[in-house]
């Protein structure tokens, strides 16, 4: 298990009423944004278990709508955020979903930009915690204490040492990685936390890599 | 690397190189986050003074943004600047504390979770009134504090820290716990006494179900809060006199962990069960439902 840092639990700061229906609701729409790389337009929200059973008494589905708009959890504005939606054009809708044996404040994001689109599931774990559990159709484990380099690509051999190559001549730092695939030969992912930052260049550099189809970075959350 | 996985090796670490809780936390979380000292010193002055703030406005907020519970900790004051009270004037505080932030949170207000949000009132409650009492200064605080993080970090570690997983004991229980050994460690305990301390405060609400009315962080969240940090005070007392926690901590959390899963759904905040499947939470449940298609349209 990974390990937990101290203002996690003295904090964090945040607007109410509920760390893991509200500031974790906030981390995971947050955390949608910045894997769709763009502003969203468009939002299909499928809400799992206790966020399904009481996301209107916690806000939960303001709190996603705020971190969707690319806020903080202790932002002053997030009550507003459904105005600030119709306001900023994103259109968005709550579902009831049953998305299987998965923690109790679970949510997936089907998300639209102006040119691309994800799917992502994750939970709200406790204290304002979060963690991405899915990413079009991968299970993939991510919580935000790191950033992040996700890469999908073609599973054939050399691709994931292409990837780690170039990581190292940028310097930057692999803490964790992780690989997994669909079917052999086909389509595979990777997801690398990083120590370092990543920015723009990485998706650059990446992106142009033989075999590789579509990269995000993403900062901590 | 420093690890904080359970309280019995962080009380051994204590104990092979002398260092206090305060000292060995801080080293944790600068391994861990890659910070110096200095920088998690300044961010725990932060989490003090948004506690206090929290206090302070939570007392003058009527609760105009909460759905059910209206200006908690401001009857108290008022209740308390009339001598309308029967509680000690320690009491009285450290209930007027508890509420008033709770409220604020309930009110969309910015408070520091402490572990969570449900009960980001408990830790503030009982180490801001012990502090005045005692006059304790704010480095102090920031090392109460920083004990009490450990004792977070500990339980995290071994056991739920959400309602949805474990229920409130999970939530207001081991804020309890947090808040003990923080009275402890402000005054002057040793370790042990820390970790004594937070095991009795989260025995005494072990098996504390979730289930707040209309799903709302409000009832019984709020009071609860309130609870939580007197209890606090009593445990660090308990502890003071003398009395054991026989249970370690560490076995305490594990047994909290069990108790979790036995529980069902109903009472793991999914509003199902216990106080939120009476009669009148139903009716306010509905109330809140018809209102909220009403906003909806």
């Amino acid at each position: 298990m990974s390990q937990i840092g101290i203002f996690d639990i003295v904090g964090p700061v945040m607007v109410g009423p509920s760390s893991s229906h509200t500031a974790g609701a906030v981390r995971l729409g947050y955390a949608g944004r910045q894997i769709l790389g763009e502003p969203v337009r468009r939002a299909d929200i499928h809400l799992h278990g206790s966020f399904a059973a009481t996301y209107w008494g916690h806000r939960t589905d303001i709190a996603l709508l705020a971190g969707l708009l690319g806020m903080a959890m202790d932002d002053a504005a997030i009550p507003g955020a459904k105005k600030l939606c119709c306001d900023h054009g994103l259109a968005y809708q709550f579902h009831r979903a049953d998305l299987g044996d998965v923690h109790p404040n679970s949510v997936r994001l089907q998300l639209q930009g102006e040119s691309s689109h994800a799917d992502v599931q994750g939970a709200s774990v406790g204290g304002g915690r979060a963690a991405i559990h899915r990413l079009d159709g991968f299970a993939i484990q991510c919580d935000g204490t790191y950033a992040t380099l996700i890469s999908r690509h073609k599973d054939e051999p050399g691709v994931i040492s292409e990837i780690t190559r170039v990581l190292g001549e940028m310097n930057i730092n692999i803490a964790f990685m992780e690989v997994s695939r669909r079917r052999r030969g086909l389509d595979a992912m990777l997801v690398a936390q990083t120590d370092d930052p990543l920015n723009s260049r990485v998706i650059q550099w990446v992106t142009g890599l033989r075999g590789v189809r579509q990269v995000w970075c993403l900062p901590r959350f | 690397m420093l690890e904080l996985q359970c309280a019995e090796d962080l009380l051994a670490l204590g104990r092979a190189t002398g260092k206090t809780l305060p000292a060995l936390v801080v080293e944790y979380e600068s391994e861990l986050s890659g910070q110096p000292a200095a920088e998690i010193y300044e961010t725990m002055h932060h989490r003090l003074q948004i506690m206090k703030e929290s206090v302070e406005q939570g007392l003058d907020d009527p609760g105009a943004l909460a759905h059910l519970a209206k200006g908690y900790g401001l009857k108290m004051k008022m209740a308390a600047d009339e001598g309308r009270l029967v509680g000690g004037q320690q009491l009285q505080r450290i209930t007027m504390y508890a509420l008033a932030v709770a409220q604020h949170n309930a009110s969309l207000g910015r408070i520091a979770a402490c572990p969570t949000a449900g009960s980001c009132g408990v830790l503030p409650a009982a180490l801001l009134c012990i502090a005045e009492d005692r006059g304790a200064d704010d480095g102090a605080l920031v090392d109460a504090l920083l004990t009490a993080a450990g004792i977070g970090t500990v339980s995290a570690m071994q056991g739920p820290i959400s309602g949805a997983e474990g229920g409130c004991q999970a939530e207001c229980g081991v804020a309890s716990a947090m808040a003990a050994g923080a009275v402890v460690e402000l005054a002057g305990g040793s370790a042990e006494a820390v970790f004594d301390a937070a095991s009795l405060a989260l025995q005494n609400l072990l098996g504390l179900v979730c289930d707040p009315v209309a799903g709302l962080v409000e009832i019984p969240c709020i009071t609860r809060n309130a609870c939580a940090a007197g209890n606090a005070v009593m445990a660090a007392d308990m502890v003071r006199a003398g009395i054991p926690a026989v249970i370690p901590f560490d076995e305490t959390v594990r047994a909290m962990k069990q108790i979790g899963r036995a529980m069902p759904e109903s009472l793991r905040e999914t509003s199902k069960g216990g106080l939120a499947a009476s009669s009148t939470a139903k009716r306010i449940h509905r109330r809140m439902q018809r209102e909220h298609q009403l906003e909806e349209e």
